[in-house]
């Protein structure tokens, strides 16, 4: 049997680093406590699969990684910076620019086209765009291109298959070419054939780049494109199963 | 910016009830205002015309112009105040009017002058009138005579002056004697002599209120133009009841605008947590919002504008509406601000929403 950790493997930097996180919820005159002091380290590079049951804790660490929520206590460290103590608008910054997240439910743009969903993290950042909007164009179409995409850049979400949609979904994520991408269920909403299409290629997406990446599921299917897998329970996180990455 | 932009561009159904209603709110806006406009105008022209900076009364006239006598001796007392430039008689009759030729009996206010008013000649050869552009609205012509009031008084129209009516009643300008010899005519219960007119309109400097009814022992009361104009019966009144409705309106306005972006808001609540999580600022956001509701409220007071000049152009010549470049200009400026305050209306909501919303359950 592995030996119980939730350490990286031995790195030279770790993509995100938790220690002694907690957040406590009041409900009333009750706590609540979602995540009671975990301590996970991603490296760079690597994929790590957070593997718990609904009402877990799972998807509420994966927000405090993303600067989503705050912690009630505990450091969290994303690419060298610290947001245990940021601010509503340091947080916004600092999603904008480090992390990529991958939601459930795609959650695109209704009413943009695949490369404008695309287009979209650079034009929140208004003034402060690190890219021009020809750049961004490049990039984006790069990224479509990469993600077999190429000829779905004009068409709306709307007229895109779910596993398209997800895909779109990974290429917003992976815009700003963050340290960390974050996913949510990526696959949850797909059948099977189309989920591990596009597992693989999350999986080969995190390689080639040497992006870290948190993969929230509850579905033990999806663990093997993962480095290792980090269970959660009742917010403690557990053992390290295996490093099963294909 | 560009994403809210992007929205109305490629789903314009979704706006289209606000703009359809924002629209019809627009057309009574301006018809509203182009009534009282038209009523205000239609009352006051002959007022506004003259160049005066006060208007001096008999004391005993309650400011009415009708009421209102001033003899030479009192004239000279008022010409002799310091700081007094020009004065001028004049005198005003309301009275119906038939055209020689026959035709429908009109409403007339023959106006009687010395001074040159604003957009006014010199009067014109005793018994021949400049009149107001209501008439020729009505079918006179320059060179019709309009036998006037019950004794029938011919007065021969010498040509048209424009924004010079009286209570609602159609300018004729004539000169001193004319008004004098018409008024006698037609009212012989309020003979005035020769040396009698209505009132003084007084240029100068200086307090001139004042002064004049200082030196005259009281024997005036003088008002400015722009007070002589609100002493008018029921301008005040009109003007007040219109601007209740109109405020009324735009108050419609900002509920209407308030209730459709609370409630688009609302349904976005999970897009808009998708976009904070990735980055995009409350502020972004909200601006957004303000974008579209002001778009909506620009597109809407074009629509209504076109429709409210057709309204206008199907309307009856005797409906006083009188659409004005600065009424539009106004309902513009009135209803993009009650769009940006409607839209306000929305700040706290996009405030409130949590980006981790956009995750699963976690908020």
């Amino acid at each position: 049997m592995t030996e119980p950790t939730t350490a990286a493997p031995a790195s030279t930097g770790a993509a995100l680093e938790m220690h002694a996180v907690r957040k406590v919820y009041t409900s009333g005159d009750a706590e609540i406590v979602a995540v009671d002091h975990a301590d996970l380290t991603v490296a760079q590079g690597e994929i790590v699969a957070l593997l718990g049951p609904s009402g877990s804790g799972k998807t509420t660490l994966l927000s405090i990684a993303g600067g989503l929520l705050a912690p009630t206590s505990g450091t969290v460290v994303v690419g060298g910076v610290d947001i245990s103590n940021h601010s509503p608008k340091e947080l916004t910054e600092f999603r904008r620019t480090k992390v990529g997240f991958v939601f459930q439910s795609v959650n695109l743009v209704p009413f943009l086209t695949a490369e404008e969903n695309l287009l979209v993290v650079n034009e929140m950042a208004g003034s402060k765009a690190t890219m021009s909007r020809k750049a961004a164009r490049t990039r984006a179409a790069e990224l479509l291109g990469e993600l077999g995409l190429a000829h779905r850049t004009g068409n709306l979400p709307g007229q895109l298959s779910g596993g398209e949609r997800q895909r779109v979904a990974i290429g917003r994520a992976l815009f700003n070419s963050p340290a960390l991408v974050l996913f949510d269920e990526p696959t949850s909403a797909l059948d099977t054939t189309i989920g591990a299409q596009v597992m693989d290629l999350i999986q080969h997406e995190m390689r080639s780049r040497g992006t870290a990446a948190v993969i929230v599921t509850h579905d033990t299917r999806m663990t093997h494109y993962a480095d290792r897998t980090v269970t959660i329970v009742d917010g403690h996180l557990g053992a390290d199963l295996a490093a099963t990455g294909h | 910016m560009g994403l809210a932009l992007r929205e109305l561009r490629r789903r314009p159904s979704r706006f289209t009830v606000a703009t359809i209603v924002l629209t019809f709110l627009t057309v009574l806006l301006l018809l509203l205002g182009g009534l009282l406009d038209g009523l205000f105008l239609g009352s006051t022209g002959a007022i506004r015309a003259q160049p005066a900076d006060v208007i001096v009364y008999s004391s005993n006239a309650r400011d009415s112009f009708l009421r209102s006598r001033i003899d030479d001796t009192l004239r000279a007392t008022v010409e002799s105040v310091d700081g007094v430039d020009t004065v001028g008689g004049v005198g005003v009759l309301l009275l119906g009017a038939d055209p020689a030729d026959g035709g429908d009996i009109v409403n007339v206010a023959v106006i009687g002058y010395e001074q040159p008013a604003v957009g006014v000649p010199e009067p014109a050869a005793p018994g021949s009138a400049w009149a107001d552009d209501s008439l020729r609205d009505l079918g006179v012509r320059t060179g019709d005579t309009l036998l006037v009031g019950p004794a029938r008084s011919p007065i021969e129209v010498a040509g048209f002056v424009t924004d010079t009516n009286f209570l609602q009643q159609s300018g004729l300008w004539v000169d001193l004697p004319t008004w004098r010899s018409t008024q006698n005519a037609n009212r012989p219960d309020s003979f005035v002599t020769d040396d009698v007119v209505q009132v003084l309109a007084v240029r100068g400097s200086g307090d001139l209120a004042a002064a004049i009814d200082a030196a005259t022992g009281g024997a005036t009361s003088t008002l400015t133009r722009d007070e002589a104009v609100y002493a008018l019966p029921g301008v005040t009144e009109q003007e007040s009841t219109f601007n209740a409705i109109i405020y009324s309106t735009l108050l419609v306005v900002l509920a209407v605008v308030g209730l459709f972006f609370s409630l688009l808001t609302l349904e976005r609540t999970a897009l808009y947590g998708v976009l904070k999580a990735i980055g995009a600022s409350t502020r972004r956001l909200f601006a957004g919002v303000v974008v579209q509701a002001v778009v909506v409220a620009v597109i809407a007071f074009i629509a209504g504008s076109v429709l409210a000049l057709a309204a206008g152009a199907a309307l009856p010549a005797n409906v006083p509406l009188q659409l004005t470049v600065g009424r539009f200009l106004f309902t513009f400026v009135a209803l993009v601000v009650a769009a940006v305050l409607g839209s306000a209306i929305s700040l706290r909501r996009v405030t409130r929403i949590d980006p981790a919303s956009a995750i699963g359950s976690a908020s």
